[in-house]
């Protein structure tokens, strides 16, 4: 069976990320799945175990100030070379920022066609997309070149599947023009130990009704109680109620969860579009007529300031 | 500073949006169609650095012809042309032929700067800033929150998973902006007026060196097999909290086994 290549999506502070596996589970239906980690020093290294115990039969490394340092052209370059070299049966990246710049970059590289925010991906190629904030279901096909395709997390559900693979150093070779975007510094930000907001199995949100930012307390306590992460709404983010890295809806990040828990948000087309396709979602917020309730498969009309303590009580009293 | 933005027409995100039965693409006939809300915040970022540091603000658009409309609109929030690349050929081109397309009109431009928005609200795949630059071979900075310009030096910083990022390019270059950028202004009463009478170029693919079969339907990389409406999602239970609100709320959690 020919090569699927898996462009590995980690962090240093939690590592491989979920995305990482859902792909490589994916590529186990298309072919052999080989994972290409392109970043620091010694990262393939740090991150081969969990690559291994999810099916990555080989790894792809190219490591260094090299590929690090700029914005993603070296990896994109490095991506290319190893594509015309093991000419895979697909290459897969995250439908996450970096993994849709580096694909862009490839399918101009290559000539390629691309497909972004895939949830589905058949054995022939077909891949599945969601469409116009959830509303739409398109099938679609890389119609010139191979299937390159950028997987949207929360998509398919991880399998281990153990393998031990070795670890293949790429020679770097890239070009003045690879450098022209340099990293300066890279600055981490608090975020304890919540999980990741578009990989998260559970996310709570805010919005305008939380009424402030030290309101947002109650949705990260409710969020925490139930393992998930917390989101928040355009009108909260643009309050400044939260910050905007955590924004669902059409301008922010889109979450497809398990479950969503709705607090104090209207339901505005602009956050439907962000999370309509969450597998269950539960809505509080005081005004019984809001959209959001159209959506909710569980709401509850009331004050959230008493609704969620109660909750989160009930929570602690189960546990 | 010689600056480019990147203006491109939409369904309006705010209202049904389709795609055609007949050939898959986007329904522009039947839809509001207006700029794409991002690049309202590029437009603003031009000017910006246009009041501060001089030159020429651009809009580069292509579309069909009713795309005028969101240029004029464009055009009213201060830039001081416009290029229309406009040809029936271009329907149904895939992301990678458009990058090509507009790479060429950008190279007639002589930009020091192409300013867009990090994605558009119809496909909101996010992959042209970077086609672009791939094509020019100049640097892209994405997804900017902040944008510095210092003589021929940019510095953009950027949201990322973990923080954000500080990245720094010489120009010319191609930058691209989240919401979180600025707040875009409104046109003036003068600015709609002064609009209508400010410069739109068309340019068609002849024009521009790139062969009628390289776009539309004949030279895109991808194609869209079928496509179906989602059924809406129905509301299920909506209860008044009478006291018991929260504890409700977790029976509920409780029957889907989250609690």
């Amino acid at each position: 069976m020919s090569e699927v290549l898996v462009v590995v999506e980690a962090t240093k502070e939690f590592g491989v990320k979920k995305v990482t596996l859902e792909m490589l589970t994916l590529a186990r239906e298309l072919g052999t799945p080989s994972a290409v980690v392109l970043g620091g020093a010694g990262a393939a290294e740090a991150l081969s175990g969990k690559l291994g115990e999810y099916g990555a039969e080989k790894i792809y490394a190219a490591e260094g100030d090299e590929i690090d340092g700029y914005l993603v052209a070296p990896k994109a370059t490095v991506l290319a070379e190893l594509v015309k070299r093991v000419q895979p049966a697909a290459v897969l990246l995250a439908s996450a920022q970096e993994g849709k710049e580096i694909a862009a970059r490839l399918a101009v590289k290559l000539d390629n066609g691309i497909l972004t925010d895939v949830v589905g991906l058949d054995a022939d190629g077909t891949a599945t997309q969601v469409a116009f904030a959830g509303s739409t279901i398109v099938k679609s096909k890389v119609t010139k070149g191979l299937p390159l395709v950028t997987v949207r997390p929360n998509s398919v559900t991880p399998a281990p599947a153990a393998a031990t693979p070795a670890i293949e150093q790429l020679s770097v070779s890239v070009t003045d023009t690879d450098k022209l975007a340099t990293v300066v510094e890279r600055v981490a930000e608090q975020k304890g130990s919540r999980p990741e907001l578009t990989e998260a199995g559970v996310v709570v949100s805010g919005g305008r009704g939380v009424g402030n930012a030290d309101n947002f307390k109650l949705v990260e306590e409710l969020a925490d109680l139930l393992g998930g992460a917390v989101g928040a709404s355009r009108a909260a983010v643009d309050s400044g109620f939260y910050p905007h890295q955590f924004q669902v809806g059409q301008t922010g990040k889109t979450v497809s969860p398990q479950l969503y828990v709705a607090l104090g948000i209207s339901g505005a087309i602009q956050h439907r579009a962000g999370m309509q396709t969450s597998k269950t979602i539960v809505a509080v917020n005081k005004d019984g007529e809001a959209p959001i309730f159209e959506l909710a498969d569980f709401g509850v009309v009331g004050d959230l300031f008493k609704i969620v303590p109660q909750a989160a009580e009930e929570i602690r009293k189960r546990k | 500073m010689n600056i480019v933005v990147l203006v491109k027409q939409v369904p309006d995100s705010g209202a049904d949006r389709n795609l055609r039965n007949d050939d898959n693409t986007v329904d522009r006939g039947s839809a509001n169609n207006v700029i794409n809300e991002m690049d309202e915040y590029a437009i603003e970022e031009a000017l910006k650095i246009k009041e501060a540091h001089g030159g020429e603000v651009t809009i580069l658009t292509m579309g069909p012809d009713r795309a005028t409309e969101s240029i004029r609109k464009a055009l009213s929030m201060g830039p001081d042309k416009a290029v229309h690349v406009l040809d029936d050929a271009l329907h149904g081109s895939c992301a990678v032929a458009t990058s090509k397309v507009l790479a060429a009109a950008l190279g007639q431009l002589n930009a020091d700067l192409v300013i867009c928005g990090a994605e558009s609200t119809d496909g909101r795949v996010q992959v042209m800033p970077h086609m672009i630059a791939e094509r020019l071979g100049v640097a892209a900075l994405t997804g900017a929150r902040k944008l510095t310009v210092d003589g021929a030096t940019l510095t953009v910083e950027r949201q990322t998973e973990e923080g954000y990022e500080v990245v720094t390019a010489a120009t010319p270059a191609v930058v691209s902006v989240w919401d979180t950028i600025n707040e875009p202004r409104y046109p003036s009463f003068k600015g709609i007026m002064a609009a209508k009478k400010k410069p739109v170029q068309t340019l068609s693919l002849a024009e521009l060196g790139v062969a009628a079969d390289e776009v539309g339907f004949d030279g895109a990389t991808s194609a869209v097999v079928e496509h179906t409406k989602r059924p809406p999602r129905s509301g299920g239970a909506k209860i008044t909290d009478e006291g018991e609100g929260g504890v409700k709320l977790v029976e509920f959690l409780a029957t889907e086994k989250f609690v």
